[in-house]
């Protein structure tokens, strides 16, 4: 392989030293282009990072259902039948499953954002009392910041245990008093506490969470006289199950193991976070494109520029080329040359506007990162592959800028480009 | 050796042809020194363009040592400008951003000559050339000889087999068109072919072969003491 010759560099820089305003001019548009890319494609990624910040405490793939009344009349059973969901449905739902991977039960005091009276010496407070299995921080992840949460000993033992969120502690709690191992009262019934938690995620949910607390389900039971009813299944979906399938054909179990009609579509009730994430997902995927798309276009413009700065440059030089034929240059030398400055010139501008743009990013992520208000923005931020996506797509139009000029530039014979003028 | 045979050559006009070149037979060997003289569009500019391969002929065949150039392909008339044929301009041709050094390098630049290589060879010429000190002095820095001097030295830095200069003194005084003629002859006397367009019956007068043409045919073709007729202030062309 033969070495790189400087002096095609050399002949790149002399092309733009010798009319750099027009080099500035040309590269302006594509330097530009590239600039927005980076700055759209990494704004899109900081509300992506931020609406993800909020979601942080949910899991993408999971999912929640109850059962409710029917409304349709099936099997000798009269429509508006109340239906309710055991630990033995759990069971058999895990058995006969084959899109989940898990299944957990989950039973609320008071009901969704019920007052609970839950006490300890002079401190009062109301909070939402959960009824799990030691599974459930794979549904609903948090941050363990002492002792620890529900083990399967808990549960088996109905041990009178539970794991209090942030919020829960500072009521309860003075400060600096650290409460493993205290007990509170919940509904009247001491609880011992073997665990604090924090939320991962931010916002208003974040909060609401921290101000949760986590007992045994088996205990629950027990101590507030539910037995084994669940109200709900919080569920995580097996990879690479779509969200939807997998959450008719759970619909379609549980409607079979309650005896419901198989089309009654209100017997049982579901959320489903994965298709939430889904469609935030398919938004910001959509805005991703779309910043790619007119940043592209706006390259486009740009790259337009060059062609066209490329194509009055060749006709200036024309007898520069016929002196360059002359001597020796055979047309691949020729396309060398003419695609070689576009490139240059594309490329160089191109980078400029990216190492603009993501100085920009940077900026405004270090004024993120100092407590700056920035609303739901977070971590502007382009990734490695953008930017190599980014780089192709430029030297694909730096190609296209360069094809006409050379065109033109190999069109024109040495003969007439030496009696031309200039 | 080149040989042209029934050359013809027409450029196109506005409602037909117009014929340049009327069927020129020619035969110049290793080593001469050829003249070719005539009044303007007698077709001496197109001959030379279609010695050097820059033009292309309508009919006829032309041969550089028994190689048809009439089969050669854009890139192969390329590598012969390159490796067999030197120009030289009466407008000097020279890149105006390129330093002299840089423009007699250029050449050797399309011959894939390491860098360091072709800047010693060009420095070499430049002062064989005696300019040495102009090297990397820009064309607009230069006198119309030094310029000159410039461009042969690029014609001659491939050593070829053959130059072609237009009008190379078509733009100097009669001292630097002397001075460049030595160098020229100095040039064919180390075997080198140099064929120079010129209206200059003095100049054609230091060929030792002058060929006339007149109305794109050869009229006259023989010894330049023959064919050039000196006058009181010295030699002028047959009109």
């Amino acid at each position: 392989m033969r070495a790189f010759d400087p002096d095609r560099l050399i002949e790149l820089v002399q092309v733009i030293v010798r009319n750099p305003m027009r080099a500035f001019l040309s590269s302006l548009g594509v330097g530009w282009g590239l600039f927005m890319i980076i700055i759209t494609v990494g704004s899109a990624r900081g509300l992506e990072n931020g609406v993800r910040a909020d979601m942080g405490n949910d899991v993408a793939n999971s999912m929640f259902m109850w059962a409710q009344s029917t409304s349709k009349p099936y099997k000798g059973f009269q429509r508006g039948r109340s239906l309710e969901l055991n630990l033995a449905d759990v069971a058999w739902l895990e058995e006969n499953t084959q899109h989940l991977d898990l299944v957990v039960p989950e039973i609320q005091l008071g009901g969704y954002r019920g007052s609970n009276n839950v006490t300890r010496a002079a401190h009062t407070g109301a909070f939402d009392v959960h009824g799990v299995d030691e599974n459930y921080p794979q549904v609903n992840p948090f941050r363990i910041t002492r002792g620890r949460f529900l083990n399967p000993g808990d549960l088996n033992a109905q041990r009178k245990v539970c794991v209090i969120g942030s919020r829960v502690e500072t009521v309860l709690f003075d400060k600096g008093e650290d409460p493993l191992g205290e007990m509170i009262q919940i509904q009247g019934v001491l609880f011992r506490v073997v665990g604090v938690y924090k939320p991962k995620g931010t916002g208003e949910d974040a909060e609401n969470e921290a101000e949760s607390i986590y007992i045994p389900f088996t205990t629950f039971g027990k101590a507030f006289q539910t037995g084994d009813r669940v109200e709900w299944l919080s569920v995580l979906i097996r990879p690479n199950v779509d969200a939807a399938e997998a959450e008719q054909a759970t619909k379609d179990l549980l409607l079979l193991r309650l005896n419901a009609h198989p089309d009654d579509k209100r017997a049982i009730g579901g959320w489903s976070m994965a298709e939430e994430f889904q469609q935030v997902e398919s938004v910001f995927g959509a805005m991703r494109l779309v910043s790619l798309l007119f940043g592209a276009l706006a390259l486009l413009a740009g790259v337009i520029g060059i062609t066209n700065i490329m194509l009055i440059s060749i006709k200036e030089r024309t007898k520069e080329l016929g002196i360059r034929r002359s001597l020796g240059a055979t047309p691949q030398r020729i396309i060398q040359q003419i695609l070689g400055e576009t490139l240059f010139l594309t490329i160089l501008a191109g980078l400029c506007g990216l190492i603009l743009g993501v100085g920009l990013l940077e900026l405004l992520d270090g004024f993120i990162e100092d407590g700056g208000d920035a609303g739901v923005f977070r971590h502007p931020e382009i990734d490695l592959k953008t930017v190599l996506n980014v780089l192709i797509i430029l030297l694909g139009m730096a190609l296209l800028a360069g094809i006409l000029p050379t065109l033109r530039a190999l069109s024109i014979r040495p003969v007439v480009a030496l009696r031309s003028e200039g | 050796m080149l040989s042209l045979r029934s050359i013809e050559k027409s450029y196109p006009l506005a409602g037909g042809q117009l014929p340049v070149l009327k069927g020129i037979d020619l035969i110049i060997e290793q080593g001469e020194m050829v003249a070719i003289m005539g009044s303007s569009g007698s077709g001496k500019s197109t001959l030379l363009n279609v010695l050097g391969l820059l033009d292309n002929f309508d009919a006829g065949s032309y041969h550089l040592d028994d190689v048809d150039m009439s089969e050669l392909s854009e890139r192969q008339a390329a590598r012969y400008r390159s490796r067999f044929l030197g120009f030289v301009f009466q407008s000097f041709n020279l890149i105006a951003f390129k330093s002299a050094l840089e423009n007699v390098a250029l050449p050797l630049f399309y011959q894939k000559i390491p860098r360091r290589e072709r800047q010693k060879r060009a420095l070499a010429m430049l002062e064989r050339m005696g300019i040495a000190d102009r090297a990397h002095h820009l064309p607009s820095e230069l006198s119309g000889g030094q310029k000159q001097r410039v461009a042969m030295a690029r014609a001659l830095i491939t050593t070829p087999r053959v130059i072609l200069a237009d009008e190379p003194t078509g733009a100097l005084d009669s001292v630097t068109s002397n001075e460049v003629m030595d160098v020229l002859r100095e040039v064919n006397s180390t075997g080198i072919t140099v064929i120079i367009v010129t209206h200059e019956a003095d100049i054609a007068a230091r060929c030792d072969r002058t060929i006339r043409l007149k109305d794109g045919r050869i009229i006259e073709d023989g010894n330049s003491s023959e064919v050039v007729e000196p006058t009181a202030h010295g030699i002028s062309p047959i009109s």
